[in-house]
């Protein structure tokens, strides 16, 4: 799926929803220059749901930030739905969802939904009705006037994905979204984010630790490998749409997550 | 006196209470309690043990009969002792202090039977929370009065605390008056003007980067201004008038509302920063919705900081040139003047209107930042 420079590359753009050319990202430290991302070459198609999953320092999480413009890449290109990432920021071309829920404690959580509906300037009836309409898509419908504090840690993470989608974005980057969550909370979470993307039909770009939840989610995988951050292999899934949790033990499922951990090995991810 | 000590059938459960009873027991061998025994009043005495005895025998009751008892015991005792005083200043022997410790003991083991209180109903917790440390207030004021009457320490020194409290109800309209001068006009004026400069300055200098680093090393110089060489020179530019103390108060409060504003502005994490970002928000935009939120505490903590050196401020300039009203006026003049119960009544009276006014502030900030860990509790 790396994809070179080629005729057919402008009329691919079009429809690509991210489109990533020899994008490489250096961070100056004191330690010297830190190589975050290295010639990444990445189409992501509309409706797709993209995994990206390595280990820390592989740059995946930079990956979706420089997407959502919150940093800059040093060299390369990359167009966000045919925008560059600053253009598409302020046409808010995407929601994120961060690693915490990173709710305001001072809003209730229909406040907090309510946030970027504010920021945007809709009407006190449009928010009204996209409030309520997505805390009743992520199940909090009966918590809005709940502080976030007094919510669970996954109640909290599905407030904010609530508040993510609250406006509407084609375009959802989750970065490790359930990876301070329980095991138990994390399924329940992961089955109702495929059903939302389902009916939604939003792009997602996801980004995870965990092999298991990128094949359970990903219509695609992206395997990362750190030093420097770099795209060692692109894995298409061949499941099914419909996935029930207990896909997890079907061979299919077994032979996807098999050459993710042999793309991370490659990628020399189990070395010290 | 045997009779009395068989009433306390119940054997007593604290060792205040069995100290509490040696100290009885020195009192009554020790006899009399004042330098001429004509004026130790035996019947006035008798009463104070039986008080105090019957305050031991209640302890060991349940809690909370035992601390109404001990509370009524300990106190009616110290009245009748300190009652006893009148027409014996400075004629005090050990008896009378061995007495005074024996109430002050059972009236601690009635404070801490209250503090092991836990009531259910909340009107109870509350007040419980401000009858404890009341106790703690008037047993300070207690132990004033009985050494200062007792070992008649000159009134030019330490008036006893009845005397000053005699000399607020007599000069109400003065008081009136000077709390009026001083904190309405003045450390009002000024706390509210300088508070709003601080802030104003905060934003401006988180907005505007040469702000920051020109301004900020300046306001630090500022705040080391010594506020008695500032005081005159603000009478010399401002008149004798109230509007001189509310300048130097403006210069006090100033420094400690930016630098806290500052840093509350900074106090907002990353991850809110870049969610703002996210969403296109502009500058005023993720500053009234994120950082001014996540900064009030900080401004809080300044406002509270500000109330009591706002009051400072606005007493000590007085010091300085004042038109004859005030707080500060009449402190430094009644102190020429040896009226040192009028000082101590201006002192009460700013203890209190200061503690009024920290109160006020921090009851806004439980309602601003309800939200905060250490309000919410957790």
């Amino acid at each position: 799926m790396k994809l070179r420079p080629s005729v057919q590359q402008d009329d691919f753009m079009n429809t690509a929803v991210v489109s990533a050319s020899g994008l490489s990202l250096t961070f100056q430290t004191n330690d010297g220059p830190v190589n975050a991302l290295s010639d990444v070459d990445l189409t992501i198609g509309k409706g797709e749901f993209v995994s990206f999953i390595g280990p820390s320092g592989c740059g995946k999480t930079t990956f979706l930030r420089v997407i959502a413009d919150l940093e800059k890449p040093t060299a390369g290109s990359i167009l966000v739905n045919g925008m560059m990432p600053e253009q598409a920021r302020e046409a808010r071309a995407y929601g994120y969802v961060f690693q915490a829920a990173a709710l305001l404690p001072w809003r209730t959580i229909e406040k907090n939904v309510a946030l970027p509906l504010e920021v945007m300037g809709m009407s006190q009836s449009e928010q009204r009705a996209r409030v309520s309409r997505t805390l009743d898509m992520v199940n909090l419908t009966g918590f809005e006037k709940k502080y976030p504090w007094q919510l669970s840690g996954g109640m909290q993470q599905r407030a904010s994905i609530a508040r993510a989608l609250a406006f509407d974005a084609d375009l959802l980057l989750m970065d490790e979204p359930f990876g301070a969550l329980d095991e138990i909370v994390r399924d329940h979470l992961n089955k109702q984010l495929l059903e939302l993307w389902a009916r939604t039909d939003k792009t997602i770009c996801f980004v995870t630790h965990s092999i298991p939840e990128a094949v359970y989610l990903s219509t695609r995988i992206v395997v990362m490998s750190p030093r420097p951050g770099r795209v060692t292999d692109v894995i298409e899934s061949n499941l099914p749409r419909e996935r029930p949790l207990h896909i997890r033990e079907t061979p299919q499922f077994l032979e996807i997550a098999h050459r993710v951990r042999d793309g991370l090995r490659a990628g020399h991810s189990y070395e010290d | 006196m045997m009779e009395l000590l068989s009433l306390s059938t119940v054997t007593p459960k604290s060792w205040q209470s069995y100290v509490a009873l040696a100290l009885i027991l020195a009192a009554v061998l020790l006899w009399p309690i004042f330098a001429e025994p004509a004026t130790s009043d035996i019947g006035s005495f008798s009463f104070v043990l039986l008080f105090l005895l019957v305050a031991i025998g209640a302890d060991g009751f349940p809690p909370k009969p035992a601390a109404g008892v001990l509370f009524v015991g300990a106190h009616g005792a110290v009245l009748i002792l300190l009652a006893m005083l009148l027409g014996n200043e400075g004629a005090a022997r050990p008896p009378f202090y061995l007495l005074m410790a024996a109430a002050w003991l059972l009236a601690w083991r009635c404070i801490a039977l209250l503090s092991g209180l836990q009531p259910a109903a909340r009107w109870a917790q509350i007040l419980l929370r401000l009858v404890i440390p009341a106790i703690f207030g008037l047993w300070l004021l207690i132990f004033w009065e009985a050494i200062t009457r007792g070992a008649g320490i000159p009134f030019i020194l330490l008036p006893p605390p009845s005397a000053v409290g005699a000399r607020i109800a007599n000069s109400l309209p003065i008081l009136a008056a000077d709390v009026q001068q001083t904190i309405f006009k003045a450390a009002l004026a000024g706390y509210a003007m300088g508070c709003a400069a601080g802030f104003v300055t905060a934003i401006l200098a988180d907005r505007f980067l040469f702000l920051r680093r020109g301004l900020m090393p300046i306001g630090n110089m500022v705040s080391a201004l010594p506020i008695i060489g500032v005081a005159p020179i603000m009478v010399m530019w401002f008149g004798f008038g109230w509007e001189s103390k509310a300048a130097v108060v403006v210069i006090m409060t100033f420094f400690p509302m930016l630098v806290n504003t500052v840093a509350g502005l900074a106090a907002s994490g990353h991850m809110e920063r870049d969610l703002m970002r996210t969403y296109a928000s502009s500058y005023w935009q993720t500053l009234f919705k994120l950082r001014l939120p996540a900064a009030a505490p900080f401004i809080f903590n300044a406002l509270k900081i500000n109330s009591t050196l706002a009051l400072i401020g606005a007493i000590v300039a007085e010091f300085f040139g004042t038109p004859v009203v005030g707080m500060g006026f009449r402190i430094s003049t009644e102190v020429g003047r040896m009226n040192i119960d009028m000082v101590w009544a201006e002192i009460a009276v700013a203890a209190l209107a200061g503690s009024v006014f920290y109160g006020v502030v921090a009851l806004f900030e439980r309602a601003a930042t309800f939200w905060h860990p250490s309000v919410r509790g957790g």
